[in-house]
């Protein structure tokens, strides 16, 4: 019997500050060369585990520690995050965190340096790794000149330089677009096959990890693992659902269909899977299932006429765009970054003037009008709340816009609880902002942003880095004040499933262009589209074919409506029982 | 912000030279011009420096803009000087000699004019050191070159890490700034000052917040990198040195020798043509 | 049990500095007078001195003021570096009274604390350090360089008394409630 590298024994962890343990009596072996996935929701415990693996737990971060962990052999808490840091490498969520040094190359060079290797050694070894890793071109490359993926492999040489056996990932795809993440997971399948690497990945993007074969799937609820199964094997049960982690979305249409899906057709992959068993439901469902017809609005809100911008005077970041936007549109705005998504924005709230072309609003040509007054009718909410709150309480936040605009303060009372009503944050009036989760700041901002009632909302990379749940939370909230306030929403995406569940329409861009502007579903149908724009096309593509439904976009469409029904009545069910 | 002058990477004998060369010229070069008020040692120093900046093919284009904004405070300072002290020059060379009577108080001295020709050419030793040793070493040299000098390298590699995040910081203080203005807070000029400060508080505020959490996520990538872990460390970015590099240290070490020698041979750091 | 300077340390004066420059060419006009721009960098100083202690406080000072001033405005004023880093120190000797991050300057005698020795810091550096290595250096008039250092000292005790204020009792009353829970997000 082979010796696992990996053994929890009835272990648990509690943070310091806190009451309740967040990982209890975890059991758990994994054996050398393979590859697990942890997957649960946010809070469930995952990051605390592999924090443990790589001895930040205990090492810089202190709490309660009972039960067995080795690893290797060793017990990490013993051997501290030095010592831990040579048979266990970690690859960060946030790749500019991890991007330590000047250039590609002295990062790479980072462990190695602190291990005080002779210069000569340096060079070899750097060299190497880049040249497995493909970046040998890059090595005298500053961070800001990489992209997403290229900052990922940067990463995953610098811990790969020092011969570790495991390596961990911790939501590598958290950051990346569509394409790259799947161009992440599969360099990191080649290299761990041929090192006989472990490899543990924290992750919560189920169906992406899955691209590539994976051996087993840890699922964490409330710090207790609830599932420890083959990929094949936990698709069929409904330990996904009932532990709020997204399914791959061909299974979540198979079992829409009511098809009893089981292991030994192989429904990791939708590519290898054998559908056959499962063709007539599907097509069944096909038939019967009708599209919603939407409602659409004739009056042009806003107007973009032959945009053109440059920062350098040679290269265009917008090149040419030109679209309408119809009053009380919800649209997303998708592309690789760098394509220029963020930069056609900032031109539309005035951070930059286009070199030429028109931006109407209502008509009227607002080249004249101020950022400050553009904000007025055109609100921006940026990614990361934590940028953008300022003040200590709720409602102080809410109502600093109307505050430095000079309102008569009962009239910004009377319009911040009126805000906060909308936005299900009026019982939080009083509280501090440091006592509210992610996903409440992240209404916070919307509503401050609200408050200035504009016209058109701008929300940059609104769910970025939530788990289902989370960014199910968000978006339904982004629905509800479209609805109560018919308010034009932007939003700057590469999540698939939100344009795809959540927009009426999708522009994609490359290269400063406009490439497509369709529905979402025929946008991720379009193989060639996809490519350009690093999207990933969706899998119920693929399933549609392989059940020989010819219109894979028609099919898509009439899932996503389906989908939308019964969330809705989910939600409105919710709603009668409060 | 276009403004900032930076390393351009360029074949001449000055790239060459090693870091730590560069560092170590460029504060003995400081330390030498700071103590120093002899214009014969200013003099020399300020056609070396015109010389090496030559050598080191840095465009005029690279530091004009710099360039501008110094003169303009070099000519605020130098009206200072005399608007505050008329007679400084006739106090440290102990003469007086009349050249034009201005107006009250204010007459123009032959001692006063140049005295303050070598308050400006001090300044103008130092300018160009800075504009070179910016413009000819790679930065990623800079942090070993601290530690090659004594100082530890935890410390010389905090170095590394302001340089590596300045320009992250700086575009998130923009996203910040304009996101803030869209909300109606401006940094403008307009308002009382309690106003001003309160607004640049709520644009800072977010960026100082923002910074601490990257702190966390950046000593915790080191650690688990194994930065700190042993007392020396080595770097992938150090150069060599070479027989130009060791002539180079000879060169300076026994040129601000000379010069304070120089200077202070007859008892004072001035050079006084008026005796 | 904590090293002086830990990894933490390094990170904070790198981070620390990369800020105080970014923000060198931010400025708050106090009076129509040149060079009398208030210096929000340095309530940023001031902010990692309480939290961090005097090394950090002061080496970023001394770095921040040299780096900023040679990428800016392509000089250093050495008698000028070296006051700013004194000023971070001393803030930061102090950083335990302040008690910034278990919440305690959101307190009325924290706040008179920090403002107490931040006029003191600014008084040794600007009133006495900073003219007399501008005496020593570059033999400046006397009355001038004490013009100069007043100036300073005035623009440098209100940047840091208002916005220093401020922000280190913002962070203070947000570090209280969410002591150490941020890692599990």
């Amino acid at each position: 019997m082979r010796e696992p590298i990996i053994e929890f024994k009835d272990f648990s962890f509690k943070y310091k500050s806190q009451k309740e343990p967040t990982l209890k009596n975890i059991n758990l072996k994994i054996y050398p060369g393979e590859k697990i996935l942890f997957a649960g929701r946010s809070g469930c415990g995952k990051s605390t585990l592999a924090h443990c693996l790589n001895a930040l737990i205990p090492g810089s971060i202190q709490g309660d520690i009972s039960g067995n962990l080795r690893v290797c052999g060793n017990d990490p808490g013993k051997l501290g995050v030095f010592g831990m840091s040579k048979i266990v490498g970690t690859v960060l969520q946030d790749t500019d965190g991890q991007f330590i040094a000047l250039t590609v190359a002295e990062d790479l060079a980072f462990a190695l340096e602190n291990e005080n290797t002779p210069q000569d050694e340096l060079f070899e070894k750097v060299g190497d790794v880049a040249k497995k890793l493909d970046i040998s071109d890059l090595l005298e490359c500053a961070p800001g000149e990489l992209s997403g993926g290229q900052k990922q492999r940067v990463s995953l040489g610098g811990v790969m330089v020092c011969d570790v056996k495991i390596l961990l990932f911790d939501e590598p795809l958290a950051n990346l677009d569509p394409a790259t993440g799947k161009r992440t997971i599969e360099l990191m399948d080649d290299l761990c096959k041929n090192d006989d690497m472990t490899v543990v990945i924290v992750e919560h993007r189920i169906e992406d990890v899955l691209h590539r074969d994976i051996d087993r799937v840890v699922v964490l609820s409330e710090g207790e693992i609830v599932a420890d199964m083959t990929p094949d094997e936990l698709l069929c049960s409904d330990v996904l659902s009932t532990h709020g982690i997204r399914e791959p979305l061909y299974i979540t249409a198979l079992k829409a269909a009511g098809a009893d899906i089981t292991p030994d057709t192989h429904p990791q992959h939708i590519e290898s899977m054998l559908i056959d068993p499962y063709k007539e439901n599907v097509i069944q469902w096909f038939h019967k299932t009708e599209r919603q017809k939407s409602e659409t609005c004739d009056d042009t809100i806003l107007e973009i006429e032959n945009l053109c911008f440059s920062y350098d005077g040679i290269n265009k970041t917008v090149d040419n765009a030109s679209f309408k936007v119809k009053r009380g549109e919800l649209f997303a705005l998708v592309g690789k970054n760098g394509a220029g998504k963020s930069t056609l924005s900032s031109l539309i709230c005035g951070f930059n003037k286009p070199n030429t072309g028109r931006i109407l609003l209502e008509g009227a040509d607002i080249a004249e009008l101020s950022i400050k007054e553009r904000g007025e009718r055109i609100g921006y909410v940026m990614q990361n709340p934590n940028q953008m709150i300022s003040k200590t309480m709720i409602s102080e936040e809410v109502g600093l816009g109307l505050f430095v605009k000079g309102v008569p303060q009962d009239e910004i009372t009377r319009r911040v609880n009126e805000t906060l009503k909308i936005c299900g944050l009026y019982p939080y009036r009083n509280w501090p902002i440091s006592a509210l989760s992610f996903g409440q700041k992240k209404r916070v901002t919307i509503a401050s942003i609200l408050v200035m009632k504009p016209e058109i909302l701008i929300l940059d990379e609104p769910t970025a880095g939530q788990d289902y749940a989370h960014y199910t939370d968000i978006m339904e909230f982004i629905l509800k004040i479209k609805k109560a306030l018919g308010i034009t929403i932007m939003m700057i995406t590469h999540d698939m499933h939100l344009m795809l569940e959540y927009t009426d329409r999708c522009i994609a861009m490359a290269d400063g262009q406009l490439i497509m502007d369709a529905k979402p579903f025929d946008v991720l149908t379009d193989e060639a589209i996809c490519d350009r724009a690093y999207l990933k096309k969706t899998s119920l593509y693929e399933l549609s074919l392989k059940c020989g439904i010819d219109d894979p976009s028609e099919f898509t469409a009439r899932f996503i409506d389906d989908e939308r029904r019964r969330r809705k009545e989910a939600c409105d069910e919710q709603n009668d029982i409060l | 912000m276009n403004r900032m002058i930076s390393y351009e990477n360029k074949d001449t004998p000055i790239h060459k030279l090693s870091g730590f060369t560069k560092l170590v010229f460029f504060l003995l070069w400081c330390i030498t011009s700071a103590i120093t008020f002899d214009t014969r040692v200013l003099v020399v120093m300020i056609i070396m420096g015109a010389m090496i900046y030559i050598i080191s093919g840095t465009k005029w284009e690279q530091v004009s803009g710099v360039f501008a904004i110094i003169m303009f405070f070099m000519v605020l300072n130098i009206l200072g000087i005399f608007f505050f002290s008329p007679y400084e020059g006739c106090k440290i060379y102990g003469s007086r000699t009349d050249l034009l009577h201005l107006f009250g108080n204010y007459t123009i001295t032959s001692e006063q004019l140049f005295y303050e020709f070598n308050v400006l050419i001090k300044y103008f030793t130092v300018i160009p050191s800075i504009f070179i040793f910016l413009t000819t070493t790679d930065p990623s040299e800079l942090a070993a070159s601290l530690n090659r000098i004594g100082i530890p390298y935890t410390a010389a590699y905090s170095l590394e890490i302001t340089l590596r995040y300045i320009p992250d910081v700086q575009d998130e203080f923009r996203r910040i700034k304009n996101a803030q203005e869209a909300r109606g807070i401006e940094m403008s000029s307009k308002g009382s000052l309690l106003y001003r400060i309160k607004n640049t508080a709520v644009i800072i505020f977010p960026l100082l917040f923002s910074s601490m959490d990257r702190i966390e996520v950046v000593s915790n990538a080191m650690e688990l990198r194994g930065f700190g872990k042993k007392k020396k460390r080595s770097w992938y970015s150090q150069k060599k040195l070479t027989a130009m590099d060791f002539a180079t240290l000879a060169f300076i070490i026994l040129f601000s020798i000379g010069s304070l020698v120089l200077t202070f041979a007859d008892g004072s750091r001035f050079y006084n043509p008026f005796i | 049990m904590k090293k002086k300077f830990g990894i933490r340390e390094v990170v904070a004066v790198g981070i620390g500095t990369a800020l105080f420059v970014a923000l060198t060419s931010v400025q708050v006009p106090l009076v129509v007078i040149p060079n009398t721009d208030l210096q929000p960098r340095m309530a940023v100083m001031a902010f990692f001195a309480t939290v961090f202690g005097p090394i950090v406080g002061g080496i970023i000072g001394l770095l921040g003021h040299a780096l900023g001033d040679a990428i800016f405005w392509g000089s250093v004023w050495w008698s000028w570096v070296i006051p700013d880093g004194i000023v971070g120190a001393i803030i930061g000797i102090f950083a335990k009274q302040y008690a910034v991050k278990d919440g305690g300057f959101t307190k009325k005698s924290s706040i008179s604390i920090f403002n107490g020795v931040q006029i003191a810091a600014n008084a040794i550096a600007w009133i006495a350090v900073a003219p007399a290595l501008d005496i020593l250096i570059y033999a400046e008039p006397v009355n001038k360089v004490f013009t100069q250092g007043a100036f300073a000292f005035l623009g440098n005790i209100i940047i840091i008394g208002i916005l220093g204020t401020l922000i280190i009792a913002g962070y203070s009353k947000i570090a209280e409630k969410s002591n150490n829970l941020s890692l599990e997000e």
